[in-house]
């Protein structure tokens, strides 16, 4: 049984880096007193350092079979709740638990080595997931062939276009069948071939009553993939319902 | 779907998380450590694939980092032989022993503040043991190692230096990998919060290098030879050292790196329990 449950999940980043401290004090006691963009939850902790709110006071709980967009501006929080939810960030304060085997697709390298071939970093996956020399093989053939890569697999990844580095992190993080599939927006990098096929594999997966949590800024993959979206603001939920109403509502703002 | 995939669906893991103080953290830091283990095999292929990358597209290889032990040796053989009339039959195997280890020591050292802050793309890409990355550091550095070893046992066969006691070797080798990881966890954590670690771990190995007995005997201390103990390099070195070149190790130099090891060990496990959660955010 795949299941997700966050519960007052607060996650704040500490400011270190950067030789203006006392420049970021000044905006932070500036910004608080009108906190309206999204830039606006900087915030003083306990110890007075600069920290950034980054999430507040998250609650839901995502049960199997749901398909949930999480949809906001940029600086909403979205990655760094997918991330949260991946087991990444750990809470600051708060819980998540998540039931099932994650799969992530969440940085631009898709934790791939550019400079490593494309088998390579199908071995390493493999080996992440402790799968054995047969299974690895057969992975690799699955991937090569739904990424299309054919000649490209002996190359570093690195002399890969975005579309195939695309093709390849998404056949690699869905060919080893997750329960819980966390995919950040850079998928569009695809064309529309990609996406349909894409489309299907997800599908095939969510089938198999699994979770998939996905954002972005497209309103129409929200409406054609989720049953469910969660409209997230300045690191707090806004809104959380049908993707029709929770669309309008954000499209309408 | 195209191609069946065919990893079959395990027993679901849970993955519960929320600030953890106490005993609780230092739970999840045997927890990181036993995942990491869990994952040697990934651990390997990285420090591998490491060293193959390094060297990709040359037609030595690898072999390059022996022909340049190889080099530096015979080199410095030659000077001290020529110039200063040294009696290298002695003095050969015991600097191209001491010089290949510390080579271990040095690189190691200097590269375990960036050990996280390096791998920050992987870090935020999936959730992994923190440990994998130090495993990682540690089985590459031995691959070096292992390839400049190649000289040594050249040097030893060149001047028939038998070496002795070798099963007080085998401790000495686990010891080194115990306090590699300790090193590179407590090194490692720091240089992700701070980023002048790197430049500051490098000025003061360096300053170790001369006040270690590396390129110098050990003998040439008359008074206070006791204090050399407190450097934590000596002794270390000195429990791979003196066996191999046929002399016994002290029963002090070994109770030294124990202690120099528990501490470290010590330090490593509470910086790990407190900050562990923390890497990602600091990376």
């Amino acid at each position: 049984m795949a299941a997700i449950d966050v519960d007052n999940l607060e996650i704040t980043f500490p400011l270190y880096h950067g030789a203006a401290r006392s420049l970021k004090g000044t905006v932070a006691t500036m910004l608080a007193s009108a906190r309206t963009g999204p830039a606006a939850h900087l915030a003083a902790d306990r110890r007075s350092r600069i920290v950034v709110n980054v999430l507040r006071s998250i609650s839901f709980s995502i049960s199997q079979g749901e398909r949930v967009g999480l949809i906001g501006g940029n600086g909403a929080g979205k990655t760094t709740l997918l991330r949260a939810l991946g087991g990444i960030y750990e809470p600051v304060a708060g819980r998540v638990r998540v039931q099932g085997r994650l799969g992530t697709l969440l940085d631009a390298q898709l934790g791939m080595n550019p400079e490593l071939t494309g088998r390579e970093n199908i071995t390493l996956r493999s080996r992440y997931f402790g799968l054995d020399k047969q299974t690895e093989m057969a992975l690799a053939r699955d991937v090569a062939d739904f990424a299309d890569l054919d000649a490209f697999m002996d190359m570093p990844v690195k002399t890969y276009s975005s579309g195939m580095v695309v093709r390849l992190a998404f056949g690699l993080a869905t060919a080893i069948l997750p329960e819980v599939l966390l995919m950040d927006e850079w998928f569009m990098a695809g064309d529309a071939a990609f996406l349909d096929k894409a489309r299907r594999r997800i599908e095939a997966l969510v089938r198999g009553a699994d979770i998939l949590v996905v954002s972005t800024h497209q309103p129409d993959i929200l409406r054609q993939w989720c049953t469910r979206v969660i409209w997230l603001e300045n690191g707090q939920i806004r809104m959380d319902g049908a993707p029709e109403d929770v669309l309008d509502a954000y499209l309408a703002s | 779907m195209s191609g069946a995939p065919q990893v079959p669906k395990s027993g679901s893991p849970t993955l519960d998380l929320s600030p953890l103080r106490g005993f609780r953290a230092i739970g999840a830091v045997f927890e990181d450590m036993f995942g990491a283990f869990s994952l040697l095999p990934l651990a390997l292929a990285l420090g591998w694939l490491d060293i193959k990358l390094r060297y990709r597209g040359s037609i030595l290889g690898p072999f390059w980092l022996t022909i340049s032990t190889a080099v530096m040796i015979g080199a410095l053989g030659a000077v001290y032989g020529t110039l200063f009339h040294m009696d290298l039959r002695s003095y050969l195997p015991f600097l191209s022993l001491s010089l290949v280890l510390w080579g271990y020591i040095s690189t190691l050292v200097n590269e375990a503040p960036s050990i996280f802050s390096q791998n920050a793309s992987a870090l935020h890409a999936m959730r992994m043991p923190l440990m994998v990355n130090v495993l990682r550091a540690i089985i590459r550095n031995t691959l070096i190692l292992l390839h400049n070893v190649v000289v040594v046992a050249l040097v030893f066969a060149f001047f028939r230096v038998i070496p002795q006691n070798l099963l007080s070797v085998l401790p000495a080798l686990v010891l080194w990998i115990v306090d590699s990881m300790a090193v590179c966890v407590l090194l490692g954590l720091i240089g992700a919060r701070f980023r002048d670690m790197p430049p500051l771990v490098s000025s003061v190995i360096q300053i170790c290098f001369f006040v270690t007995p590396v390129i110098w005997k050990p003998s040439l201390i008359h008074a206070g030879a006791q204090y050399l103990l407190i450097d934590p390099f000596y002794p270390l070195l000195e429990i791979i050292r003196a066996p191999l070149l046929g002399e016994v190790t002290g029963v002090s130099i070994w109770a030294a790196a124990m202690v120099h090891s528990l501490l470290v060990w010590i330090l490593a496990i509470g910086f790990l329990a407190r900050f562990r959660a923390r890497v990602a955010y600091w990376i």
